[in-house]
């Protein structure tokens, strides 16, 4: 029955002089999301909308899906499409339309025309009418309300004639690449690709970095951390995943520093890292998935400490978030599943018993000065043998 | 250079058995039910793989059935035997450290209103016959012991116990899993009072996917698959026959010279013993020498984690196990075997195990053993507090 679809969105709308700027965005975005679909769409702007068109036989829930993924879309309207062949015509269409979308016809609805071809022999009010009296005469159950009607049936008189009236809700936010990019720190856990979810909601790129430490962390958690971030661009697209050695830097803070301070200054080392990474490819700010007083390194205390090795901003979207309102995002983006799979990643494995939770910044300074000999170097190191992954 | 140390979760195939599978595949790949020549021309295949079986084991080539492997081989003895004997008892004795198929499935048949006595083992990971024969009741209806144990390689009497429990009841079912045993000693059914025997065909070279069970032809079992009635009903779906002939092609080349090969690799394991009792604060789990299997070697690593000496190891192009395999893909699990043998709680997740086959060699031994020399000390200096 339906042949295209009417996509709404969300704050783009209110966007002033730059607004195609985002809908070309979102244009493309949709493109992307439907180039895996069975069958073949057309998106185009017309009068201030966008539409998907398909041009051949499609997967209706498949589409709605992947349309489901694309960040900029408020809402999914399925449009009945049919040829202007007289009113009386129409209302045979719209009666049969009314039958099949609806199973229970105990509901009250407005009919909302909009003229769009002015050579039509009907005005808008006329066709609000005249339609209202087809479909009462059809279904004697339905009833009129024009304040707060269960249905709108929008009737839109164009080339053809567009009928809809269900709005599938979508995921709002703004469409990737109008937002600039950020580097996501990806673990293998379950906040850190939420953390990816909610920023790229914002329209923001998504480049990530992921930590690993053979032979104390396996291939199997780098598979995780790359099958996470291939959840994750569904949403994002394609997603360039920095994967770092981290083995021998970690090896030598556990050597020079403090055991309680282990976590704490390999964090601030990752943040450096993931910095320096985040410079090279034009990252605007860094994205965690930390939340106040999670873990030790995540209090206020070890947050600012680690904090204070950056000078891009550090996005962390969470922040203010329970766990389980996490695993709920987790859960939606379908990233949890994989999450929970028990491969240790590098932030446990030399975890102290007991680490700092109050971590004091000079102390911290002050034990880091024992790596001076051969950090730098290790650094270095780490970013010229750092493997590129592209993941979509 | 890559060692491959890991033939207890599964081996690599023999050239002629790729060979086989190969060319049943791509010119022989009749349906064995088919009424045409191609049909035939499979078919022919399966009663070859089953008259090369028949004669390993000594027994009739009615009494073999062809499964999908260890798995399958397991859950149809178990199940099947149970369920054709639902009348005679509800009783069934086993060991704990069987494969997890077999535990697995007996936990199945506890839920199914069955009794199950898990018998336990000593420190060597041997069962004593006593218990056994004090565990047998009146209504036990079946009894499965494993040959070789597929994490420490401890090996059962299993012809002591086939002829205990026969002497005690006539009726009861003895089922044993021989998936690690099987290729590494010769097996008579008939005298070592086995009714049922599971073997699987990627633990000796073999293609995987494939295996099967010795039904002694007294013995009445259920079938737990249906459909078009293959294997006399036995075992429906249509016959995996490159696996088939993939299977009897490694049977034939396997035990071609056993007894040779058999001696070669118990002088590796003696080898690679005496090289790892340099290392100190290890230990070796299970019997040593020819009271032990000789392919598998299980040592536990005071103060390193498993998995991170598995991983170590690995870099070098040196792959082992940690713990077995079968269980790999869940949360790391200390090992019920290693539990059931007493090894103290500290030691169960610092456990690796080394398997051979008749591929290992002695220069990869040597360098496995020098890999360790270097590695284990450095990675005892990282541990956690």
């Amino acid at each position: 029955m339906f042949t295209s679809f009417l996509i709404k969105y969300a704050e783009i709308g209110v966007k002033g002089k730059n607004r195609y700027l985002f809908e070309d965005a979102l244009v493309r975005q949709i493109r992307h999301a439907l180039h895996k679909c069975d069958g073949t769409f057309q998106v185009h702007k017309s009068q201030g909308r966008i539409y998907v068109d398909a041009l051949s036989a499609f997967d209706f829930d498949e589409t709605v899906e992947r349309l489901q993924t694309v960040f900029g879309i408020s809402g999914i309207c399925p449009v009945m499409t049919v040829e202007d062949q007289g009113f009386e015509q129409l209302g045979k269409d719209v009666i049969s339309y009314m039958a099949e979308t609806y199973g229970d016809k105990k509901l009250t609805f407005k009919v909302a025309a909009r003229r769009a071809r002015k050579n039509y022999p009907m005005d808008s009010m006329e066709i609000n009418m005249e339609m209202g009296g087809v479909i009462l005469d059809a279904f004697p159950e339905m009833r009129v309300d024009v304040h707060d009607p269960d249905v709108y049936l929008h009737i839109e008189i164009r080339e053809k004639i567009h009928i809809y009236s269900t709005i599938i809700p979508g995921l709002g936010g703004m469409p990737v690449g109008t937002g600039g990019k950020g580097m996501l720190l990806l673990s293998g856990g379950i906040d850190s690709p939420a953390a990816g979810y909610m920023i790229a909601k914002r329209g923001v790129k998504i480049d990530a970095v992921y930590f690993h430490a053979p032979p104390y962390t396996s291939e199997r958690a780098k598979q995780k951390v790359i099958d996470l971030a291939k959840q994750l661009s569904r949403y994002t697209g394609p997603v360039y995943l920095h994967v770092i050695n981290f083995t021998d830097i970690q090896l030598y803070i556990y050597d020079k520093c403090p055991h309680d301070e282990l976590t704490i200054i390999m964090r601030r080392y990752m943040m450096r890292i993931a910095e320096l990474i985040a410079e090279e490819t034009e990252c605007l700010g860094l994205i965690t998935g930390e939340s106040i007083g999670q873990v030790a390194s995540q209090t206020m205390h070890s947050l600012a400490v680690t904090n204070e090795v950056c000078t891009l901003p550090v996005y962390r979207p969470l922040i203010g978030m329970d766990k389980q309102e996490i695993v709920e995002i987790a859960e939606k983006i379908g990233t949890y599943e994989t999450s929970i799979l028990p491969y240790e990643d590098c932030c446990t494995i030399f975890v102290a018993k007991h680490p700092v939770t109050k971590p004091n910044a000079g102390v911290i300074r002050r034990h880091e000065q024992n790596l001076k000999d051969k950090i730098e170097e290790l650094v270095k190191t780490a970013l010229e043998t750092k493997e590129l992954i592209v993941v979509e | 250079m890559e060692v491959y140390l890991d033939n207890s979760a599964t081996t690599k195939s023999y050239a002629c058995v790729a060979e086989t599978v190969s060319k049943v595949m791509v010119d022989d790949y009749g349906n064995p039910s088919s009424m045409h020549m191609k049909g035939v021309e499979a078919e022919r295949y399966i009663r070859w793989a089953k008259e090369v079986i028949a004669g390993n084991l000594k027994v009739s080539e009615k009494e073999i059935v062809f499964t999908s492997g260890g798995t399958e081989g397991d859950n149809l003895a178990l199940i099947g035997a149970a369920a054709a004997s639902r009348r005679a008892g509800c009783h069934i004795i086993t060991t704990c450290i069987e494969h997890p198929a077999v535990l697995q499935t007996m936990r199945y048949l506890e839920n199914q209103g069955f009794q199950v006595t898990y018998l336990p083992v000593d420190r060597y990971g041997i069962l004593n016959l006593e218990d056994l024969r004090c565990a047998i009741r009146r209504d036990t209806i079946l009894v499965s012991i494993m040959h070789t144990n597929n994490e420490v390689g401890s090996l059962q009497p299993i012809e002591e116990a086939g002829a205990l429990i026969k002497s005690i009841n006539p009726r009861i079912i003895f089922h044993v899993d021989a998936v690690q045993g099987y290729g590494k000693f010769r097996i008579y059914p008939k005298r070592m009072h086995i009714d049922l025997l599971t073997v699987s065909g990627h633990k000796i070279h073999g293609p995987k996917g494939v295996g099967f069970l010795y039904i002694n032809e007294k013995v009445r079992i259920s079938p737990i698959v249906f459909g078009g009635g293959q294997q006399k009903g036995m075992r429906s779906g249509t016959e995996n026959v490159p696996g088939i002939a993939g299977l009897g092609r490694a049977v034939e080349k396997i035990y071609e010279n056993l007894e040779e090969e058999r001696a070669a690799m118990y002088g590796l394991k003696e080898h690679f013993i005496r090289g790892v009792l340099q290392i100190p604060d290890i230990r070796i789990n299970g019997l040593t020498g020819e009271k032990s299997a000789p392919h598998v070697v299980s040592v536990s690593f005071r103060g390193i984690r498993s998995e991170v000496l598995l991983h170590a190891l690995e870099e070098k192009g040196i792959y082992v196990s940690a713990g077995s395999a079968c269980a790999s893909n869940k949360a790391p699990k200390p090992s019920d075997t290693l539990r059931a043998m007493g090894v103290e709680k500290d030691l169960l997740d610092s456990t690796l195990r080394f398997s051979f086959s008749v591929f290992t060699t002695e220069e990869e031994i040597d360098y496995t053993l020098q890999t360790l020399y270097d590695i284990v000390p450095m990675l005892r200096k990282y541990t956690r507090h």
